[in-house]
């Protein structure tokens, strides 16, 4: 099939970076919403990670991560051009279903910026009028502007100190596209749970239909563990295999982001024991970045 | 002429099989049964009559010649024995021990009539730890044809379903979404039953067939079931990718934190080595007190892991009595060896919580035994009142799974109502060409019948491709039409037209 092979990397700031990664029969299959089982090494956890993109040409799909736990940490480490991942399965999911929506938001915020691109170009080229609303904390941050202006007819960037864009969350941009456009079909968004759930109560007076991409604890991605089960409305679904995306409306983030605190304390002692193993000075620097950012 | 054995004259006891200690057991992964040293197989391979009705082999879901196979552990002849096995049985090793002897061969034995049956499994087992130790493997001279075959799921279907389409000399690639090939022999059947060196050996021997793996691939998402037997050239593909959805209770409380299913706690258990974390990344979830409920054979592996990962105390929980477990009475017994606390007759009615969004608790009623079911078990029914409260902080959910929805979402294969792949009794599948075997047509079942359903799936696909057996006697002429076999589906060479 492929050796996983890592083609390409950039940094966008100490914790978020991008890898594109050579897989050509995935890179033909991927669609929007999809996401991937990335393993580092054989001793390592099967971490669920959205593809940011694909290129059918090149046989490459694109993942930005953030590196916030031990893998994603020790990734952000080990992960070279020339190198290669242990395990790379999917695409998983069901794929957005991109539809014939005329006018819509897409919303990116933190993890979500990446992933929430290839359903901004999807409903451009379904003919819609995309309005691209991304969050980040600050002007140092903002990666792939140019990307989302090429695909987006109105493009809206929020960061937490007004450093670049409008001061604010994504949903005070969220607001401002809508006020400006009263006849918004759909909104899109990705990112951390808190985020998304702020989106669906500012479309919820409005009515506007909203869909989400569920994150939460997955270990083999295809149905059979359950660990990624989440509540929609009065049902049970599996994120895996039912989703990611579901009506935001429907969405017990409540729920979520408890299941999403289930491993918080393991997470902890496998960073701690990676980092003791490892010794490493430039975790501390980047543990310090962590502290002064936190997560959103 | 050796004398007649007798009811009279063979051993009267069944010969037991060392066991580690359940207080030391309890506390490692080693295997629990340590398997027959070579005096134990050999007296009792004494205990088989060898009698001629052979009921056992057809209790066999396989067919395998049992009494020929034991007839040579008698004569100490023990490649003689694997040569015999391994004629009908892919995986002795696997086989001897996770088949419910019990309700197979084992169940219907001559001797059992009498005594304790003859341990058929043990012996099984025997001879096939013995080739791994031994590195036998019977390679056959197998003549290649032209044809491709794909096999979507490295368990034990696939696994059986793949060596017998690479026997027949076909170039066979199995696919498997995990990064490892074993399916649910290695997620879900911990070491200390089935050690993943048994596995890794049985499929080496696959790979010396020619049959190739190809790991961290989800067939259906990464392409689909039609793109095989289209664009990419498979002529015969076999989908045996388990059934896998687990059910939960629906219950309130339960999506709590604490509350897994027994797949999960398993796989992060097994497959991930969760049980070494923090060497390995992934988490172990750890319960002091710990519930599972169900007492299916995975019901079973979930107290004995739980056991084995610390819980003070492991409660198991059951609607119905000891009688109507569905699990190997054997399995059963170990787990009360071991120390689980069983709990027949009650059903949970709530998972509490603690106020965090972790479990507390598990509150529960009691049940008795009503009128039979449309199963013909009795139906528990809860008695009004009874209420009472577990306490713990770990719940696992051991009462069985739904068919895994992947297949259905990304092919034309036409479902039953409940999900599974509809087959006819050949295990074709609507879609020409494609074969289904195992727990995504039947639902969850054994290891066993899923490797005999690979084998049946095997058999009409060689129909199908129109690859005659050639160690198969000729039969009738009778149902011949203008010279073509009947029972061939000679598709292929019709298609060259």
């Amino acid at each position: 099939m492929s050796n996983f092979e890592i083609v390409t990397r950039e940094n966008f700031s100490d914790l978020t970076y991008l890898l594109e990664v050579h897989h050509p029969l995935m890179a033909k299959a991927a669609k929007p919403g999809q996401f991937v089982i990335v393993m580092l090494s054989e001793h390592g956890e099967r971490i669920p990670l959205t593809i940011a993109d694909f290129d059918r040409e090149k046989g490459t799909i694109t993942l930005v991560i953030q590196a916030i736990g031990k893998t994603t940490r020790q990734m952000q480490q080990e992960c070279q051009v020339g190198t290669s991942l242990y395990a790379l399965v999917g695409p998983m999911g069901i794929p957005s279903p991109i539809s014939h929506a005329k006018k819509v938001i897409c919303v990116g915020g933190g993890l979500g910026v990446a992933p929430i691109f290839p359903q901004a170009r999807g409903f451009k080229e379904a003919g819609a009028y995309v309005i691209g609303v991304v969050g980040f904390r600050n002007k140092d941050l903002v990666f792939w502007e140019d990307k989302f202006r090429a695909v987006c007819d109105e493009f809206i960037i929020c960061t937490d100190d007004g450093s670049a864009g409008i001061k604010g969350m994504v949903t005070a941009g969220i607001l401002q596209a809508i006020d400006k456009h009263p006849d918004i079909d759909e909104v899109v968004a990705i990112g951390p749970p808190i985020m998304m759930k702020g989106c669906a109560e500012a479309t919820r007076p409005f009515k506007i239909k909203t869909m989400v991409s569920l994150n939460p604890v997955m270990v083999d991605g295809t149905g059979m563990c359950g660990g990624c089960r989440v509540k929609i409305g009065d049902t049970v679904k599996f994120a895996c295999v039912d989703g990611p995306d579901f009506d935001g409306h429907l969405v017990d983030f409540d729920d979520l982001m408890t299941r999403l605190k289930r491993y918080t304390k393991e997470e902890r002692m496998a960073l701690d024991h990676w980092e003791k193993e490892k010794g490493c000075r430039l975790q501390k620097a980047v543990d310090k970045t962590i502290a002064a950012t936190d997560l959103r | 002429m050796a004398k007649k054995k007798t009811i009279r004259t063979i051993p009267q006891e069944r010969t037991p099989m060392r066991e580690q200690d359940p207080a030391v057991r309890a506390k490692n992964f080693e295997e629990v049964a340590c398997g027959y040293h070579p005096d134990d197989a050999m007296r009792e391979a004494e205990r088989c009559l060898i009698c001629p009705d052979q009921p056992c082999v057809s209790g066999c879901p396989v067919g395998i010649n049992i009494p020929g196979f034991i007839q040579k552990i008698s004569e100490k002849d023990l490649r003689g024995a694997y040569d015999i096995l391994t004629e009908t049985s892919l995986l002795p090793a696997i086989c001897g021990r996770v088949c419910p002897q019990e309700n197979q061969c084992e169940g219907v034995c001559t001797v059992g009539q009498s005594l304790e049956a003859v341990a058929i499994g043990r012996l099984e087992r025997f001879v096939g730890d013995t080739a791994i130790r031994e590195g036998w493997a019977n390679i056959p001279y197998i003549e290649p044809n032209d044809f491709k075959v794909g096999i979507v799921g490295s368990g034990p279907a696939g696994m059986a379903c793949a060596a017998d389409m690479a026997k027949a000399g076909c170039d066979v690639t199995v696919f498997e979404a995990f990064h490892q090939p074993g399916g649910v022999l290695k997620y879900g059947i911990p070491d200390f039953r089935l050690p993943n060196a048994v596995i890794d050996a049985e499929i080496g021997n696959l790979r010396k067939l020619g049959v190739k793996f190809e790991c961290n691939t989800l067939v259906g998402r990464l392409f689909t079931i039609e793109q095989m037997v289209t664009e990419m050239g498979f002529h015969a593909v076999f989908v045996g990718v388990g059934a896998g959805y687990p059910t939960m209770l629906g219950i309130p409380g339960d999506s709590l934190n604490g509350v897994l299913s027994a797949n999960e706690l398993l796989t992060r258990c097994n497959l991930m080595r969760a049980k070494e974390f923090p060497s390995f990344d992934t988490p172990q979830p750890i319960g002091k007190r710990v519930v599972v409920v169900g007492a299916g054979n995975t019901a079973m592996d979930a107290m004995r892991v739980s056991v084995r990962l610390g819980a003070e105390k492991v409660y198991c929980i059951y609607r119905r009595s000891r009688k109507e477990a569905p699990a190997r009475a054997e399995e059963v017994h170990h787990a009360e060896q071991e120390g689980v606390e069983f709990n027949w007759l009650t059903h949970p009615v709530a998972v509490l919580d603690d106020g965090k969004g972790n479990v507390r608790g598990l509150r529960c009623v009691r049940m008795e035994l009503g009128e039979p079911d449309a199963s013909g078990r009795r139906r528990p029914v809860p008695v009004e009142g009874s209420e009472f409260d577990f306490e713990c902080d770990l719940i696992v959910y051991a009462i069985g799974t739904n068919a895994n929805p992947i297949m259905g979402q990304t092919s034309q294969l036409k479902l039953n109502k409940w999900g599974y792949i509809d087959t006819d009794e050949g295990l074709a599948t609507s879609i020409a060409g494609v074969f289904a075997g195992g727990d995504i047509v039947t639902g969850a079942a054994t290891v066993i019948e899923a490797m005999g359903a690979g084998r049946t799936a095997a058999a009409s696909m060689k129909a199908y491709l129109g690859i005659r057996d050639s160690a198969l006697p000729y039969t009738s002429g009778s149902e011949k039409l203008f010279g073509i076999d009947l029972r061939e589906r000679n598709f292929t060479r019709v298609r060259v037209a």
